[in-house]
């Protein structure tokens, strides 16, 4: 039996606002399976967004949803998660909104450990503006304000996320659809704060100032850039020159903020 | 029963107001000179099982108690000028997406750094004009450290009534000074609730005005699923560009303050009777301007003093009609002249409006209050 989306799709919501060829979709069909794979509550989920082409993905998802404003998907869902822990509360979001102007509270959500997760689709670019280059853009790629190329170095973000303290990180692509949903599930499982990196593409703003012929040859790309990263540790260095690699990338066992947070309501209400 | 008393500065009263209306959420970032508020939070909140949390900027502590306000908690931030500008991004989220909530903005000199810890009433046009586009907008400035306990208290009340955010901007001095607190016992201060839906969640629309100008608030992890955004909506929260619908969500959120004024707008009129000119303040300048008159009286001056306490709405009201009546206006404010304007504004021509503006962040002094009150003809 083909698997039910619409069980989780907001009536009357669709169709959505990306364009033919983006893989946003693809990304929203895998955290429907794995909200499904969980049996999430929709009256006890949040999912939280910012500004943005991905931001605007919890407004077709049923169940409670936050579209915040640029960059602020993460301090206010830190909001939500401290008033109701018990709460499962899930951020999505491009990588323009959470690494640029959303750069702060992302690392510093990492460095709580704030059991929330954080799924980031990177396209590179800033898409619903226009194309202009994001912290995620490559060197010397094309993109509406980098007419003669990219001067900025990019940002890895799961790098990133483990260098600020995040304790559960992963990367999937819009490609490897199947994986995407069990990076999901995984992330959400885990307590603390969790960072899923999506691979995507942006064939409007991205793909075409950069001499790729079609979407398939964007999505190629995505396969062929990257490495799971089990296969990678028979890799030499030489071979992995250039890849970047997939799969979960880093978990640890840490103790979650507002775990944390409840036992200083305990040493509060023991001193009263 | 005698009352609690205690002597407190004006920060520590805020806190404990905040606690008396039951805020169970603080989020905030450390900046002079309005930091012992959420230092008493951190302490007082997990006491009560309450939440305090300090972020990692102003924009952040804002977001966060944005947030926690939807998952149904009272909340509180604290600040001051610069904190102030980076709030107003989202105290203009606040106001789209009509999520109750108080900011307490101690006022010090400025703009930018300016004088940490000097005083100013340089932040009462950014509580209406801060932030970008049409919005309601509340403001309550205390001028003592009981006043400043109270208004905390009305502005949860109002910001919970009106579902909205709401200021309250003390001066520094007010905001530092010690003075004698009086508690209320429980009970004392009525306390006004979230107005929560009452239709089963699958009828809920958190824009709903069948109910009124004010919807009810549903809480996330209440049973209620719905969606909130800070782009114009429709009456289900989801984004709209239909432009009779946007023009009537925009009217309306305006119109749930400027149609309540007369619930809102507080003040203090001493001896205006028959006063012929009327020292206007607020703040600890309002104190200096009741000693001027105390002794402009003495001297057979027919003074009066109109004490605002609701900065926004403004008292437009009041302050038209004192204008058909007197001679003149003084105003003495600690910036270039701000409340002056809305004087101006609402005489009319009809009185002639004398500004006092100190920005050197010395306090007014009676003796420039009343050389003023002799220059009025």
């Amino acid at each position: 039996m083909a698997f039910d989306y619409d069980k989780w799709i907001r009536p009357g919501k669709l169709p959505h606002i990306w364009c033919p060829g983006c893989g946003h979709g693809i990304v929203m069909k895998g955290l429907i399976r794995a909200f499904e794979t969980l049996q999430l509550k929709k009256e006890n989920t949040a999912l939280v967004s910012g500004i943005g082409c991905a931001s605007r993905l919890p407004g077709y998802i049923d169940c409670c949803t936050l579209h915040t404003a640029h960059g602020r998907a993460a301090a206010f869902a830190t909001g939500v998660k401290m008033a109701k822990p018990e709460m499962d509360v899930i951020l999505v979001g491009g990588d323009g909104d959470g690494t640029a102007i959303g750069g702060n509270h992302f690392i510093h959500a990492c460095r709580r450990n704030i059991d929330m997760t954080y799924i980031i689709i990177n396209n590179y670019i800033y898409g619903m503006t226009g194309g202009q280059f994001s912290p995620c853009t490559p060197t010397g790629h094309k993109a509406s304000t980098t007419p003669y190329g990219n001067p900025d170095p990019g940002f890895d973000i799961a790098k990133l996320a483990i260098g600020a303290g995040a304790t559960f990180v992963a990367r999937g692509t819009a490609y490897h659809a199947n994986q995407i949903d069990k990076l999901i599930v995984e992330a959400i499982q885990h307590k603390g704060f969790s960072v899923v990196e999506i691979l995507d593409d942006c064939p409007t703003t991205y793909g075409r100032r950069n001499k790729f012929k079609s979407v398939i040859e964007m999505m190629n790309r995505l396969k062929e850039v990257t490495v799971p990263v089990k296969a990678a540790e028979k890799m030499s260095a030489e071979q992995l020159q250039g890849k970047v690699l997939t799969g979960v990338l880093y978990k640890e066992v840490k103790p979650d903020y507002t775990s944390e947070y409840a036992k200083v309501i305990e040493r509060a209400q023991a001193a009263k | 029963m005698s009352k609690k008393v205690a002597f407190l500065q004006g920060n520590e009263a805020a806190a404990q107001g905040a606690l008396y209306a039951g805020c169970n959420f603080f989020g905030g970032y450390p900046i002079t000179p309005s930091t012992e508020v959420a230092e008493v939070m951190s302490i007082e909140l997990p006491k009560v099982g309450g939440k305090f949390i300090q972020m990692e900027d102003e924009i952040g502590a804002m977001a966060a108690i944005l947030g926690a306000a939807l998952a149904g908690s009272k909340v509180l931030t604290s600040t001051s000028g610069p904190g102030l500008s980076l709030k107003q991004e989202l105290i203009g989220y606040g106001c789209i997406a009509e999520i109750p909530c108080v900011v307490y903005n101690v006022m010090r000199g400025g703009p930018s750094t300016g004088m940490p810890t000097g005083p100013s009433q340089s932040d009462v046009m950014s509580a209406k004009w801060g932030t970008h586009g049409d919005h309601p907008a509340i403001c309550l400035t205390p001028a003592s450290v009981q006043e400043t306990y109270e208004e905390v208290i009305r502005a949860f009340n109002l910001s919970e009534k009106y579902r909205t955010p709401v200021f309250v901007m003390p001066d520094e001095i007010v905001a530092h000074m010690r003075e004698r607190v009086v508690f209320p016992e429980p009970g004392d201060i009525e306390i006004f609730e979230r107005i929560t839906p009452t239709v089963a969640p699958d009828k809920y629309k958190p824009y709903d005005t069948s109910f009124g100008d004010v919807p009810p608030l549903a809480a996330f992890g209440s049973g209620y699923k719905f969606h909130v955004t800070g782009l114009n909506k429709a009456q289900d929260g989801f984004p709209t560009t239909k432009a009779e619908l946007v023009q009537a969500e925009e009217e309306r959120q305006v119109r749930k303050v400027d149609a309540n004024v007369d619930d809102i707008v507080q003040f203090e009129e001493y001896l205006l009777d028959d006063a012929d000119i009327v020292v206007v303040a607020y703040g600890s300048t309002s104190r200096s301007a009741r000693f001027a008159v105390n002794i402009a009286r003495e001297q057979g001056i027919k003074a009066g003093l109109f004490r605002i306490k609701t900065f926004w709405p403004f008292p437009d009201k009041q302050i038209k009609a004192l204008a058909a009546k007197v001679r003149g206006f003084v105003i003495p404010e600690m910036n270039l002249g701000m409340c002056s304007l809305e004087l101006e504004r609402n005489a009319q021509g009809k009185a002639p409006v004398l500004g006092i503006f100190r920005v050197d962040g010395e306090p007014i002094n009676p003796d420039q209050i009343l050389e003023k009150i002799k220059e009025v003809k």
